[in-house]
């Protein structure tokens, strides 16, 4: 890529140089696996400036380079025109550059106040930086209409809010360029779209900002130039306003993407799945799941909608043998004990049921456990990964494990490595490579592609359908409205605990099923 | 993404603890006006350098092994059990009462007995602390203490009131038949040829430890229920979603440990003592903790760290015997120890991690 093609805002004042950043040849492995080759990009200062990729494309490892966290293995960085030297995050935080991380970093029980000046008070004596601070913080806070007070306590704010103390952190270490790693995964519709005027409001006043991301909506919306990086390379740095989704689509993936999902009508056959007035409370013993009653048939995708935190993943947990419920679940025509001992995963799994759970990192996987031991992880009773009856073969699970990791391509393809070093798309991956290989009858699969990046969200889509096409049943839970209706041939939508009815995805629209969502719509029949 | 090798992380780490913690207590040494060299020389002769020094060393080891094998396996099941000492006084009793109420015809049989009775025993007292903390959430780290205390009085009464000889005055059990002497470690390694001390407590229970470790690295890491107390050791919630359950890892986990510490009696009651003595754990149920900790929970670690405390038992006697320092800086000696290597291992590793991390980076440029 050459400087010609970027161009942005001009710099208002006369500085050494019009880039804020500018990397040159950076390169990182990490033992064989080259996470950065080569980089060269150029920011301009007083921009936003865009970095898009898969999962695993690098993005974060470059990031992670210019916030000193890690030390390139060649290349240079220049910051304002200087060759800066980052080995540690201090001095990146010298060089007025601040990070905005995807996993806030906040004290949940000090306030907003004492969370920015924790690490950058002046002197021994708190009350002398905590009034300084104040003051600054106010006037940052209207600058930039943060719209936090300083002494709110961070366990009272909501996400949006606690992300924004993020950037007043950075803002007040007099950051002048901000880098915010995935700032909109955690967030609503209207918070994320605040943050993006924030965002224009920084740029406005002079401030850089690099957005890291795998929304294609958000590059398109907000940044001006955006840099697509593709297994470790920066493949293109194009203006925003020149390019379209299409082509960032297939620039990061390196071929043409579907955006949609393809497939035919469903062909539903026996019922597989009844579940009748099924109830789950809480530990507080608040009930969150208030008698719901379903079936799913074999060949058919039932979508359950609905707003996050209304029954979904008890209803999940409940089926997935997790949590203890009450109710009648009948499985391919024999009753589940939904309590007691015979209420757990393993047995849920001898009854043809598989199970990709909501959150990946805390249930389906140890991160800490090599690819290998989680690929077993579920399924460390079966036949085939016994060696006799005392000893596992360890051997069969690698040599699984490394098939499995073939087929879904799964990338370091490296059974010894820990989950915790794979990209969230790649985790997901190794989970429903586990779950669906074992050809279950029933597939529960809740959130099935949050934090999964394009490529893998088709594949794992692709997978979701070709398992219903082989005459299985699947329950999908998501929170994406977009996901639900491409997906599903029936689709439910769950409010409070119970079911608001069922709409066909072709005659339904995201308006009613939001508003159903909501709670706003009558029951129309039971699913 | 490692930012130092394994080897500096499992070698170099404790190596340059011990060495941090040697100094300090050489400062120690030398401030109550004795030669540090002198003192480390005592104790390295005292310890290592005779085939005699070295049984007492392997003795002491051996118990540490248990107990550090105990500790570890409850570890990877991420509970900090601090009841080595309860089963291992438990596993006493067991012993005792095999060896003393059953007319062996051969020291195997014996053996074989005592450490069936030592891990049925030993099994038993930790059964109690899992149980509540399984079913009832009972936090394990309390409980744990508070039954070593139970066991103490419980031996205590046992010893004065009922297994004590009619007419001897101490609280200990009546000798063991001599059939159940265990054979020493000199009469072993005599049949391949080496020659080494039989003036000293080493005997097979060394082996035994030996095998414990193997056998407790085979079920971690191979076994399905090795598994399952990983799993549920790194996350209970993962492990619940897996199907595996927490009560029966809790108590398996912990009624492994109460087995592994309960057969340290087989090296200090039936292999030593050849009675029971009221304090017949002496302290080894919280040098395991350490020792756990030093091999960092890998039972061949756990191995090479207990050889190091016993080394640190031996050589304190010695220099208890050899000079006028007191007792109880050797104590002191031995908490540096724990301290630096168990505790604070982190102030070595991060620094040391820094400078890898350069060493590489001069490497690569």
């Amino acid at each position: 890529m050459s400087a010609d093609m970027i161009g942005g805002r001009q710099a208002t004042a006369a500085p050494v140089s019009p880039y804020a950043i500018e990397l040159k040849g950076i390169s990182k492995a990490f033992g064989p696996v080259k996470a950065n080759q080569d980089i060269n990009i150029q920011v301009p200062r007083g921009t936003i400036h865009g970095i898009i990729g898969e999962n695993g494309a690098g993005k974060s490892t470059l990031m992670s380079i210019l916030y000193g966290f890690y030390k390139a293995d060649a290349g240079e960085i220049f910051v304002g025109g200087r060759l800066t030297p980052i080995p540690d995050s201090q001095s990146a935080i010298r060089a007025g550059i601040g990070m905005v991380f995807q996993h806030f970093k906040l004290v949940q029980n000090f306030t907003v106040l004492e969370n920015v000046i924790l690490g950058a008070e002046d002197g021994a004596m708190l009350s002398t930086s905590l009034s300084r601070a104040r003051r600054e913080l106010e006037a940052l806070s209207t600058e930039f209409d943060l719209d936090v007070h300083p002494d709110a306590v961070i366990e009272d704010l909501s996400v949006g809010h606690q992300q924004r103390v993020e950037i007043l952190k950075a803002l007040y270490r007099r950051a002048d360029i901000l880098i915010l790693d995935e700032p909109t995964g955690v967030l609503t519709p209207e918070e994320a779209d605040h943050l993006f005027r924030i965002l224009a409001g920084l740029r406005d006043q002079g401030k850089t900002v690099i957005l890291i991301t795998h929304k294609l909506r958000e590059i398109m919306e907000t940044t001006d130039n955006v840099s697509v990086m593709r297994r470790g390379t920066m493949v293109a740095t194009v203006k925003t306003a020149e390019t379209s989704p299409e082509a960032l689509a297939e620039l990061m993936v390196g071929r043409k993407v579907l955006l949609e999902v393809e497939k035919r009508p469903a062909v539903p056959g026996r019922v597989v799945l009844s579940v009748k007035d099924l109830r789950v409370r809480d530990e507080n013993r608040v009930e969150r799941l208030k008698g719901v009653s379903f079936e799913i048939r074999a060949g058919e995708i039932l979508g359950i909608a609905g707003v996050a935190g209304n029954g979904q993943s008890e209803l999940l947990q409940a089926l997935g043998g997790i949590t203890r419920a009450t109710g009648e679940v009948t499985m391919n025509g024999v009753v589940l004990p939904l309590s007691g001992s015979g209420a757990n995963g393993q047995a849920r799994r001898e009854a043809g049921i598989a199970h990709v759970p909501e959150d990946r990192q805390a249930l389906g996987l140890i991160m800490d456990f090599a690819a290998w031991e989680n690929v077993a992880f579920g399924y460390h009773n079966a036949a085939e990964y016994q060696m006799n009856g005392l000893l596992m073969d360890n051997a069969a699970i690698k040599a699984d494990t490394a098939a499995k990791m073939a087929k879904f391509d799964v990338r370091p393809p490296n059974p010894m490595l820990p989950a915790k070093s794979f990209s969230g798309g790649n985790q997901q991956k190794i989970v429903v490579a586990r779950e669906m290989e074992r050809n279950p009858d029933l597939l529960l699969v809740g959130q099935p592609t949050r934090g999964v990046d394009i490529g893998a969200i088709e594949f794992i889509h692709k997978q979701i359908v070709a398992l219903r096409d082989a005459g299985k049943a699947v329950l999908l839970v998501s929170v994406e409205l977009d996901e639900i209706m491409s997906l599903s041939d029936r689709i439910v939508v769950m409010f409070d605990g119970q079911l608001m009815g069922e709409r066909d995805p072709d005659k339904t629209d995201e308006r009613e099923l939001g508003m159903m969502m909501a709670g706003m719509a009558g029951k129309r029949g039971a699913a | 993404m490692d930012k130092m090798p394994r080897w500096a992380d499992v070698v170099l780490v404790p190596l340059i603890c011990l060495v941090i913690a040697f100094f300090f207590s050489g400062i120690l040494i030398w401030a109550i006006g004795q030669s540090p060299v002198e003192a480390l020389t005592i104790m390295v002769t005292g310890s290592l350098g005779s085939t005699y020094g070295w049984g007492y060393t392997l003795f002491y080891a051996t118990n540490f092994m248990f107990t550090g094998l105990a500790v570890s396996i409850a570890f990877q099941a991420s509970l900090f059990n601090i009841g080595g000492a309860g089963p291992a006084t438990l596993g006493g009793l067991g012993v005792a009462l095999s060896c003393l109420f059953i007319p062996w015809p051969h020291w195997s049989l014996a053996l074989a007995g005592s450490m069936v009775a030592a891990m049925a025993f030993g099994a038993a007292w930790a059964f109690l602390p899992a149980w509540l903390q399984a079913k009832r959430g009972s936090h394990i780290v309390i409980t744990t203490m508070m039954f070593n205390f139970i066991s103490y009085a419980l031996m205590n009464y046992l010893l004065v009131n009922i297994l004590r000889p009619v007419g001897k005055m101490d609280p200990a059990s009546a000798r063991f038949d001599e059939v159940t002497n265990l054979p020493q470690l000199g009469d072993i390694l005599a049949l391949v040829g080496i020659p080494f001390s039989t003036r000293n407590p080493a005997n097979i229970s060394l082996l035994i430890a030996l095998a414990c470790a193997v056998g407790v690295w085979a079920l971690l890491w191979h076994t399905r229920l090795g598994f399952a107390i990983r799993a549920f050791g790194k996350s209970e919630k993962a492990a619940l979603y897996a199907g595996i359950s927490p009560v029966r890892i809790t108590l398996y986990a912990m009624m492994l440990s109460g087995a592994l510490s309960g057969m340290m009696a087989i090296n200090s009651v039936q292999g030593e003592a050849n009675r029971l003595l009221l304090n017949s754990v002496e302290g080894a149920g919280f040098i395991g903790i350490a020792v756990a900790l030093m091999g960092r929970n890998h039972p061949f670690g756990i191995v090479i760290a207990s050889i190091l405390f016993g080394f640190l038992y031996q050589g304190g006697s010695q220099l208890a015997l050899g000079t006028t320092i007191p007792r109880e800086v050797i104590v002191v000696l031995q908490a540096l120890v724990i301290l630096f290597t168990g505790a604070l291992p982190y102030m070595v590793q991060k620094p040391l991690e820094r400078l890898f991390v350069r060493f590489n980076q001069g490497r690569a440029a």
